[in-house]
């Protein structure tokens, strides 16, 4: 079948406060659901400051490895895991999820929180990956070809906190931190 | 280091370097915006220097996350009701299908979509410009696309919209599209744009988009056919998620 020409993007805009966060959207469990950890983290620019009109989406297997099929993202039930959801930044740049320390849906591969990053003076999105921070990144050969000082972008810091485990991803836009951004290629 | 202010520049600064940058095009097909785009002053600090690295595909990423009908009020394609009037402005459906390069159809995901009102302003406590809220509209709305992958949304004619890129910088009149394909990778955040509007050459979001066919395809066509007869005008618009990568 012939390829067709794909929609480019645009930026997320200032407003997109108007029609994207909506409430629990960044609960994908409850506190009190069984392994519930904290993902949380703070957007960047290149000069260091929080980026205040960011957009971060969150997609991730559960606990298990398995890929929710389930709806029920924008209205949460409270017991159904779907995988999904989105947190815009604070003022200073914060986001923060609620969800499950995801399982690996590849045999072999490592697990990871798939990342979606918009914000405004960003002209299209960036994908990610926040994988757990035991991870042994130069074990893996796509990704050891990123410069070593560079890979760690690519991991969550563990947290404790009230004895809850929890995660923090910084994601920097630019500057000499600047998170490792992916394009992804089908070797199917 | 934060970068130094810069003045504020006229259109006809911003304009040369558009046209610079656009002259310095060798079209070789960039699909995408540039994402380091100066005439876009905001982008400065907001865009990576490195390149992105290449990686295989891995399971999830193969996956979309999943809407049904338990996420979506038929209502919510509607957003000119919800209010306890009639939103000042022109009325336009506003439909197309979402699909992907190979031209299946993404079936059952979600569509969302926000606007400013007929005058240009966005109900946001940021937007503050002198243009009147219209207690009729919220501009926000969302559905499900079809089994062939339609989406369509009942609104007004959003209105051209001031910032301050520049000095006197006006936005052409767009609708906000967030859409969601049948894989992580597929996932878009768009403007959809309507024929013809004067301030196209002006816009530097826009024309971030330097390979002028690859602008053509956020512009809606007008089709008569969809309109409803002393009700509302109406306008096609196909979206395509292909990856979308580069």
């Amino acid at each position: 079948m012939a390829e067709l020409a794909c929609t480019p993007g645009q930026t997320v805009g200032p407003f997109f406060g108007v029609g994207l966060p909506y409430p629990g959207d960044g609960e994908l469990v409850g506190d009190g659901f069984p392994g519930a950890v904290g993902l949380h983290g703070t957007v960047y620019d290149g000069a260091g400051a929080g980026v205040p009109d960011a957009l971060v989406e969150l997609w991730q297997p559960d606990s298990t490895g398995r890929i929710p099929r389930a709806a029920g993202s924008l209205r949460r039930d409270g017991t159904t895991f779907t995988g999904w959801g989105r947190a815009a930044t604070d003022a200073d740049g914060h986001f923060r999820f609620t969800t499950v320390t995801p399982g690996s849906a590849s045999p072999g591969g490592p697990p990871f929180f798939a990342i979606a990053v918009f914000a405004r003076g960003l002209l299209h999105r960036l994908l990610t990956r926040a994988y757990l921070p035991a991870c042994e990144l130069d074990a893996d050969p796509v990704l050891s070809d990123v410069a070593p000082e560079r890979r760690n972008t690519l991991l969550c810091v563990a947290e404790s906190a009230s004895g809850k485990t929890g995660y923090r991803f910084d994601i920097h836009l630019q500057g000499p931190n600047e998170t490792v951004f992916l394009t992804h290629r089908d070797v199917r | 280091m934060r970068a130094a202010p810069q003045r504020v520049a006229t259109q006809g600064e911003i304009s040369a370097e558009i046209a610079g940058i656009a002259s310095g095009y060798a079209g070789h097909g960039e699909s995408q915006p540039r994402l380091d785009y100066p005439p876009y002053r905001s982008s400065a600090l907001r865009h990576p220097r490195f390149a992105p690295v290449s990686v295989d595909l891995e399971e999830i990423e193969r996956w979309a996350p999943c809407f049904g009908d338990q996420d979506v009020d038929a209502r919510d394609a509607d957003l000119t009701a919800g209010h306890p009037g009639e939103p000042i402005g022109e009325r336009i459906i506003v439909t197309g299908r979402v699909l992907d390069g190979s031209g299946r159809p993404v079936a059952g995901q979600l569509v969302e979509i926000w606007q400013a009102n007929a005058g240009g302003r966005y109900r946001h406590e940021r937007d503050q410009h002198p243009a009147p809220l219209d207690p009729n509209f919220t501009g926000a709305g969302r559905c499900l696309t079809g089994p062939d992958g339609t989406y369509r949304f009942l609104t007004i004619k959003p209105g051209p919209y001031p910032w301050r890129n520049h000095h006197n910088a006006w936005r052409p009149a767009h609708i906000h599209f967030s859409v969601f394909g049948t894989a992580f990778t597929q996932r878009l955040v768009t403007q959809m744009y309507f024929p013809g509007d004067p301030l196209f050459g002006l816009d530097p979001i826009f024309q971030s988009i330097v390979d002028p066919v690859v602008r053509q395809r956020l512009i809606a066509g007008y089709d008569h056919d969809l309109t409803e007869p002393e009700y509302a005008t109406g306008y096609r618009w196909d979206i395509v998620v292909g990856g979308g990568d580069g």
